[in-house]
């Protein structure tokens, strides 16, 4: 299972502009490198992440708040940081997904106060 | 009151003779040299993609490798337990009677204790567990333990950090202490001080340990890594910590 | 790469180890024939103007394999007046397509930052498309004096 690192508040007043980052276990292998024996090493990328917010009271699958569609020129373990404007109590549903059926998926809740 | 003005003199001696003997290190960390942007990286740790391993790591110091078995945490309570281990490594063994590195020395604990197979050097298990113990001395000088052996060791590194290896015929001695500070091509040679194993290279992309980074400067004078036996790479990792005593630890670095 | 060819290759680089150095100038210069082209794919017929972005990169990085880039653009972030989309592309690595964002009005700030890869010189430029389908660009030229990068 890959690893992540998500940095969000837990908490922010409603209206503050907060800041979104997350970092997460891949190797974006390329397809043009080869290992050391020589073989080319297979192509393997992240190719997509998508930030969705669920507020507390609405549910559902939420709103799109940020995606990004990655390619091989993307350093490996991929970071991205973006920004979210704080507005009611709600998750960050983050989702990953890339070549041989790569998927991840992570939740952090925000509380507006 | 002289016992107090005493104390105080005495302080301020101490205090001084410090202030005047670290105006006077000449040794300076790797760190110092990388770009902004590569220190930027090592600093944040919500940046710093070693964070990503040092998770992993405290994943598996709780967890049992198999049912049945115990976790690291079972025997040694929490990761905390760990502050200041990072700095006494390598050390002398006495069950093995061997000096290791604090890779070798948890794979003691994983064949010993959990009837685990040992992880290889690389493994990324090994340096995610290395790595979340190590961090828990992040700060602290490294303070290699007295004893025989280990200052055995340390000689046998010393010398062989001091002889000329490989096609090129150059010694470690020769780009990490005359050199040290010059630029060689486009890279700016360090005095190889390793205060931030395993580090997140660039170079790699992935967490690797001292090991490796040493086997990368015997590829780089065209030296075959079989040159160095493992009781040869542990001596000459050995010799760098005593090199590097009293620098403080900044496990997880990262370096181009 | 043989191993062999790889050993000559490496024993005349010997002296870089793993030395990138990447170095960006702002510039006025016309877009590359193959970033124009991708510039007015991604522009889909709407107007394209240099200004309100702006694309932040290093100007002295140790390695190529890393180099953090940040993009932000002018924009209130508003349902009515917002970015929708960011694209980035490179000249000369062998894909130009480095990533496209997507944006929301709920992110408030339209900026967004992540970390590439540089194999050698070349121009990179960054697109933002606007909700009314108007695009906004920035180029650099970067230095990257690769070195090596050639060890194991
Ligand atoms: C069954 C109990 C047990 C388990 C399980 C165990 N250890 Fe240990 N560990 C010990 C004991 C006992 C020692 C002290 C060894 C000695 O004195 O020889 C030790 C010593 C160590 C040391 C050296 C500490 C120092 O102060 O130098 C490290 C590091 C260590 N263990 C890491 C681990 C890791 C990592 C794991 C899990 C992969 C682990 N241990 C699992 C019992 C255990
Ligand atoms: C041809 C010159 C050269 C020789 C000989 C050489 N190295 Fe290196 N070494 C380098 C360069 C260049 C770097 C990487 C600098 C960087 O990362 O920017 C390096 C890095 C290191 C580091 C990493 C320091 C850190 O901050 O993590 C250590 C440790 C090290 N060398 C030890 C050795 C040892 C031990 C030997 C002898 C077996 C040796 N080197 C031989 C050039 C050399």
């Amino acid at each position: 299972m890959a690893r992540t690192l998500i940095t969000v508040p837990s908490s922010a007043r409603r209206g503050e502009i907060i800041e979104v980052r997350v970092l997460i276990q891949h190797p974006m292998e390329t397809g043009y490198r080869r290992s050391s024996e020589g073989s080319i090493l297979p192509r393997n990328l992240l190719r997509r992440y998508t930030a969705r917010f669920v507020a507390a009271d609405a549910g559902g699958a939420g709103e799109l708040v940020f995606a990004a569609d990655l390619h091989a020129a993307i350093a490996a373990n991929p970071y991205l940081s973006f920004n979210y404007r704080a507005t009611t109590t709600g998750k960050f549903v983050f989702a990953w997904e890339g070549d041989e059926g790569f998927s991840h998926r992570e939740e952090t809740v925000l509380r507006v106060v | 009151m002289t016992n107090y003005l005493l104390t105080l003199v005495l302080a301020l001696v101490l205090a001084l003779w410090s202030l005047h003997t670290s105006a006077q290190d000449p040794r300076r960390s790797s760190f110092d040299a990388m770009s902004p942007a590569t220190q930027a990286l090592q600093r944040d740790d919500s940046q710093n993609p070693a964070m990503l391993w040092v998770k992993e790591g405290e994943a598996l110091w709780s967890r049992a490798p198999v049912s049945g078995t115990k976790s690291c945490a079972d025997c040694h309570g929490g990761l905390s337990r760990m502050r200041g281990v990072a700095t006494r490594y390598p050390a002398y063994d006495t069950s093995s009677s061997r000096v290791l590195n604090l890779g070798a020395r948890i794979n003691l604990c994983r064949t010993n204790h959990q009837g685990q197979p040992a992880w290889r050097t690389e493994d990324s298990a090994r340096l995610s567990v290395e790595a979340a113990i190590a961090l828990q001395s992040r700060g602290l000088p490294i303070t290699p333990p007295a004893h025989p052996a280990l200052k055995a060791a340390q000689q046998r590194g010393a010398t062989l950090f001091a002889s000329r290896i490989g096609q090129v015929d150059l010694s470690c001695a020769d780009c990490h202490t005359t050199l040290a500070g010059k630029r060689l091509g486009g890279a700016k040679l360090p005095q190889a001080h390793p205060t931030g194993y395993p580090i997140y290279r660039l170079e790699w992309q992935s967490l690797g340990s001292l090991n490796r980074r040493l086997r990368s400067c015997l590829s780089a004078v065209r030296a075959d890594a079989s040159s160095f036996s493992d009781e040869e790479f542990v001596a000459i990792e050995a010799y760098l910590m005593q090199r590097a005593n009293g620098m403080p630890l900044e496990t997880p670095g990262v370096r181009p | 790469m043989k191993r062999r060819a790889f050993l000559l290759v490496s024993t005349l680089t010997i002296a870089a180890m793993h030395a990138c150095r990447v170095s960006a100038a702002p510039s006025r210069a016309p877009l590359s024939p193959t970033l124009e082209k991708l510039v007015q794919q991604f522009a889909a017929g709407r107007p394209v103007t240099e200004g309100r972005v702006k694309f932040d990169i290093a100007p002295l990085v140790d390695n190529g394999n890393s180099v953090p880039i940040e993009v932000s653009v002018e924009s209130p972030m508003t349902p009515a007046d917002h970015v929708v989309a960011i694209a980035v592309f490179n000249e000369k690595n062998p894909q130009n397509d480095v990533a496209v964002f997507t944006l929301s009005p709920a992110m408030g700030r339209a900026r967004v930052a992540t970390r590439m890869r540089l194999a050698i010189s070349q121009q990179l430029v960054a697109v933002a498309k606007m909700h009314d389908g108007q695009c906004f660009t920035h180029t650099v030229d970067v230095l990257v004096t690769l070195a090596s990068c050639l060890e194991d």
